[in-house]
């Protein structure tokens, strides 16, 4: 089934007991695209994000990403997707080779597969000197980068990245980024949250939460011509000022 | 009698964590360690608050040495550390009245220190600090650290992981408890705050790469960076990393900061390569430095030179 969206929400919402903490949201994002998922703290992100990549269920409303419904075929969904967050990448024990490996497997890559992205990946990566250290060894930066590699090694049409910069070097997160651009250069979908206002203006189109709400949706330029101010940094303050 | 560093060095089997560290904190300043993740900002942190020994150096904190006199500077610093360390299964109030009780002082006693802050959670003071939001926690574990009104408050990364708008309010209560003469050592991973802080030093791989007030670090900034924009981004940021006359193309919000290897270049050059390149919707203009460009700077430099 060929549409032009990767992702279609609508009316989606998740309630713990009387609190809601995903109320009725409503977006679609485009197969390619860069999309930002902005939101303060407690917000609802996580939560959403949850139920996209199909592992929380919906209470209410529907949505579909990448052709597959997420409360009726979320087995389908976590297949054509890839997911990295901060917090859970790689193995730290495992070398990089080892973790390329593993992970390959878990999606079902033929040995063939693995071995012909593990010479492609640390080539790209230019990790010649390090592929057969463990990962523990390696600076935050170059953790994330390889994370993103890996979690590209099944070649996913869409993937998610849970705030893959935090705490990365300025120099590091540039080149993370220059990895995202190319990726959606190539088709695959960018889906991802930062708490980094200059990687908003790096998205085709944004999205901020409030209180379980999406209150805005447009690309950076629009937003901050619909806000009157000069940076992502003030459109975000002006928006989720006084939620807690 | 703020903080004073000499030469102090620390390794852990291969890892250099700080490498020959010295400067001072003047008393009363809100001083700024900004660095990435595994610069060294912990690792110094906990040499400061007497919980781990330097291999190499001497540090004094409010004018006592952190070797010898280490029980006198717990009474008097506050330490907040990255990770939440308060009591998860105590209620807001029992965490502060745990931490007053172990400093030998009552929370009446320097309530005008904390009210501010504590009234914002005043209202769950029963609740258990495990199930506090993210916000409350860092407000609690910010009480908790001012208790015994302490001459120094060491904060580690107080705003990791932090939306923008909590961030703001969090360094706007910086501000203010620096007015009731607190000297602060605050380490962030984010460049931008460093603007907020009196002075700062940046440091990366255990070394300090620079310290100053934010202005002078920016005024020293050594070449012209210009914000350039143009409807592909990708396709310029390639272009640009390829062309003869860059020192450094960075992504920088919605434009990319670019600096020549050139003194005497023109803005008029970039516009007629980029059109060469069949660029469209160009926009060059001149950038002011912030921070982060002289990091990126500072660090490329750093490297350069064989560390």
């Amino acid at each position: 089934m060929e549409t032009k969206n990767a992702i279609l929400v609508k009316n989606l919402s998740k309630r713990f007991g009387d609190f809601t903490a995903v109320n009725a949201i409503t977006f679609e994002v485009k197969k390619g695209e860069i999309f930002g998922f902005l939101g303060a703290n407690g917000a609802g992100k996580t939560t959403a994000m949850k139920m996209l990549i199909g592992i929380s269920k919906p209470s209410e409303g529907t949505a579909t990403v990448a052709g597959f419904d997420v409360k009726t075929q979320s087995e389908a969904v976590k297949k054509s997707i890839g997911y990295m967050s901060q917090r859970f990448t790689l193995y730290d024990d495992l070398t990089i080779k080892e973790n390329i490996a593993f992970f390959g497997g878990i999606y079902g890559l033929s040995n063939e597969k693995i071995k012909e992205k593990t010479a492609l990946l640390i080539d790209e990566l230019g990790l010649h000197d390090k592929a057969s250290n463990l990962v523990r060894s390696l600076p935050l930066g170059w953790k994330q980068k390889v994370a993103f590699s890996v979690a590209l090694l099944h070649e996913p049409k869409i993937v998610f990245l849970d705030e893959p910069t935090g705490g990365v070097d300025p120099i590091t997160r540039r080149q993370f980024w220059e990895m995202i651009y190319r990726e959606a250069n190539k088709g695959t979908t960018i889906f991802v949250t930062t708490h980094y206002m200059d990687e908003a203006e790096y998205c085709d189109r944004v999205s901020i939460m409030v209180e379980g709400k999406i209150e805005a949706l447009d690309s950076p330029k629009k937003l901050k011509k619909q806000f009157k101010v000069d940076s992502m940094n003030e459109v975000f303050l002006k928006l989720a000022r006084n939620i807690e | 009698m703020g903080i004073s560093l000499h030469h102090i060095s620390k390794s852990f089997k291969s890892v250099t964590a700080l490498k020959d560290i010295s400067f001072d904190v003047k008393s009363g300043e809100l001083f700024g360690l900004i660095g990435p993740d595994g610069a060294g900002k912990t690792t110094l942190f906990r040499v400061l608050t007497t919980l781990l020994l330097a291999d190499e150096g001497t540090a004094s904190v409010a004018g006592m040495d952190v070797v010898t006199d280490y029980k006198a500077i717990r009474n008097s610093v506050g330490y907040m550390p990255g990770r939440f360390s308060l009591y998860h299964d105590l209620t807001v109030e029992e965490n502060l009245n745990f931490f007053a009780t172990i400093f030998n002082t009552t929370l009446e006693e320097n309530y005008d220190l904390i009210k501010e802050i504590y009234v914002q959670i005043e209202p769950f003071k029963n609740r258990r600090a495990g199930k506090l939001s993210g916000g409350m926690k860092q407000k609690l574990a910010l009480c908790c650290a001012l208790i015994h009104k302490p001459k120094v408050l060491f904060l580690d990364e107080p705003t990791t992981g932090v939306d923008p708008v909590s961030r703001k309010e969090f360094w706007e209560m910086l501000k203010r408890l620096q007015q009731k003469d607190i000297t602060m050592l605050v380490s962030t991973a984010y460049m931008d705050e460093a603007s907020l802080c009196d002075r700062v030093a940046l440091i990366q791989d255990g070394t300090i790469l620079e310290i100053d007030t934010p202005q002078r670090i920016i005024e020293k900034f050594p070449r012209t960076i210009y914000n350039v924009k143009a409807s592909e981004t990708y396709r310029l940021l390639k272009d640009l990393e390829k062309y003869e006359a860059t020192h450094s193309v960075y992504p920088f919000g919605e434009f990319l900061h670019f600096t020549s290897k050139d003194a005497a270049f023109t803005s008029e050059e970039l516009i007629q390569f980029l059109e060469q390149e069949h660029h469209t919707e160009i926009e060059v203009s001149e950038a002011i430095p912030t921070i982060e460009d002289s990091f990126m700077t500072l660090s490329k430099e750093h490297s350069n030179n064989g560390n």
